[in-house]
């Protein structure tokens, strides 16, 4: 199978490789139009911030190459952001793939602390991504800004609110979480994904 | 709800992971790589790599060690020791870390902590501060416990916030390697004061102590090292324990 990975501005794609070496593929790393066609699968991963990462997309005009992808596209943290219509992060216009907007996590009390970051458990899972996987599943995350609930959720979690652990519409699927630093839960989740 | 964290620490020298008492007296307790992974399995929810190493050399390799761990462990880890400029934290997490701790070279000169928030995230940020209460004051102490500072714990965990860190480890010198438990009361008034997660670290002895660090303490993860490595603490049980008792935990 021929896993393309986005290539952009982002941090931390490294990780996404490792999880894919031990799973047996071999990605490769590019923002070729001609490159992504022949992939089976693109994953969309990255840390990093929505302004300075949309500007980079926009330039390259990866904007409408990831937009116009037929085959499944799992974008990651950062990557699930950028495929919502607009981040609070800069106050910049994304992708659009998802009709919803990214804010960010309003503390109401001190021991809610931003950034979300560590471990915590999906529920309203639905879809193939989480096939075979308990409710309640533990994932890690590191984030400042949320997607809310909405109608491409098909998981949930809460920290201060409830908010879009996990999004699907068509062939575009996206994870607030990081699958590659989930444990076996995360792996099984990047299995599903290359299944589909 | 987010769980809280059990992390083992893992001290690195020329490879090979070893674990001092009071920081002296060090013990071989096995491969850096296998260790890390056989926690994982077990159910640690984060690894601490700590390069002990002082030579150039020891250096090279515990960066290559890096590199393994990540290729080989799909858990996030921590990586500290000898991280002193913003090039070290590049080369670190490069070779695959998620976060870098810096101790030393903070107290020294301070911007660095905003630097690296500035150049790679606050969350890639965790400020390790070795502190001892003597004479009614928590005094930092830099070079591993070595030299005494006149830096006092809280007012250089608030600073260390404001300036961008991610998450302040707090090692109490006084626990460290006694077994009797953390230093709770300090723990919490950290919790209190700052508005990033605290990580506790020294004096875990038994289970109860993790607990304690939980709810006395009010840590949101608990770090450890002997007491795993030579399998006086198992995780999966520790991990029952603490969700029997109440606290939120990934199992």
């Amino acid at each position: 199978m021929q896993v393309a990975i986005v290539k952009y501005n982002a941090g931390n794609i490294f990780s996404v490789v490792h999880a894919l070496n031990r799973l047996g593929i071999n990605p490769i790393i590019t923002d070729d139009a001609e490159q992504f066609s022949k992939a089976d699968k693109i994953l969309f991963p990255g840390q990093g911030h929505a302004l300075t990462t949309m500007t980079y997309i926009r330039e390259h005009q990866l904007d409408r190459v990831i937009r116009e992808l037929k085959q499944p596209v799992l974008g990651i943290c950062v990557g699930q952001q950028l495929m919502c219509s607009h981040s609070e992060e800069g106050d910049v216009d994304c992708l659009g793939i998802f009709d919803v907007d990214v804010k960010k996590f309003n503390p109401t009390r001190h021991t809610d602390k931003v950034p979300h970051m560590g471990w915590n458990s999906l529920t309203h899972m639905k879809g193939d991504l989480y096939k075979g996987l308990p409710d309640e599943s533990f994932v890690y995350f590191v984030h400042s800004f949320y997607v809310p609930v909405c109608q491409w959720t098909v998981a949930e979690s809460a920290y201060i609110q409830p908010f879009s652990a996990s999004l699907q519409k068509d062939n575009f699927y996206a994870t607030q979480f990081h699958p590659e630093k989930s444990g076996s839960i995360g792996e099984q989740i990047l299995k599903n994904f290359l299944d589909l | 709800m987010l769980a809280k964290r059990i992390i083992p620490c893992l001290d690195v020298k020329d490879g090979q992971t070893v674990k001092g008492t009071n920081f002296v007296d060090l013990r071989q307790a096995g491969d850096p790589v296998e260790l890390g992974k056989a926690y994982s399995n077990m159910g640690a929810d984060e690894l601490v790599y700590l390069d002990i190493t002082a030579s150039h050399e020891g250096r090279k390799t515990f960066t290559e060690l890096v590199g393994r761990v990540a290729a080989n462990i799909n858990i996030p880890f921590t990586v500290g020791g000898g991280i002193n400029e913003l090039e070290d934290v590049d080369r670190m997490l490069s070779a695959g870390a998620d976060k870098v701790s810096i101790n030393s070279a903070a107290l020294r000169r301070p911007e660095f902590v905003d630097e690296i928030a500035f150049r790679f995230g606050s969350q890639v940020c965790v400020v390790a501060i070795d502190a001892k209460f003597t004479d009614g004051t928590w005094k930092c102490y830099v070079n591993g416990g070595r030299i005494e500072t006149d830096r006092n714990l809280f007012d250089w965990a608030k600073e260390v916030n404001e300036r961008g860190a991610g998450e302040i480890l707090f090692t109490s010198m006084n626990h460290d390697g006694v077994k009797t438990g953390y230093a709770n009361e300090a723990l919490a008034e950290l919790s209190d004061l700052l508005s990033i997660p605290v990580i506790a670290s020294g004096g875990a002895g038994k289970k109860e102590h993790f607990r304690d660090a939980f709810t006395l303490g009010k840590a949101d993860a608990a770090l450890a090292a002997s007491v795993f490595h030579f399998g006086v603490i198992q995780i999966p049980e520790l991990k029952l324990y603490l969700k029997n008792e109440g606290i939120n935990i990934r199992i």
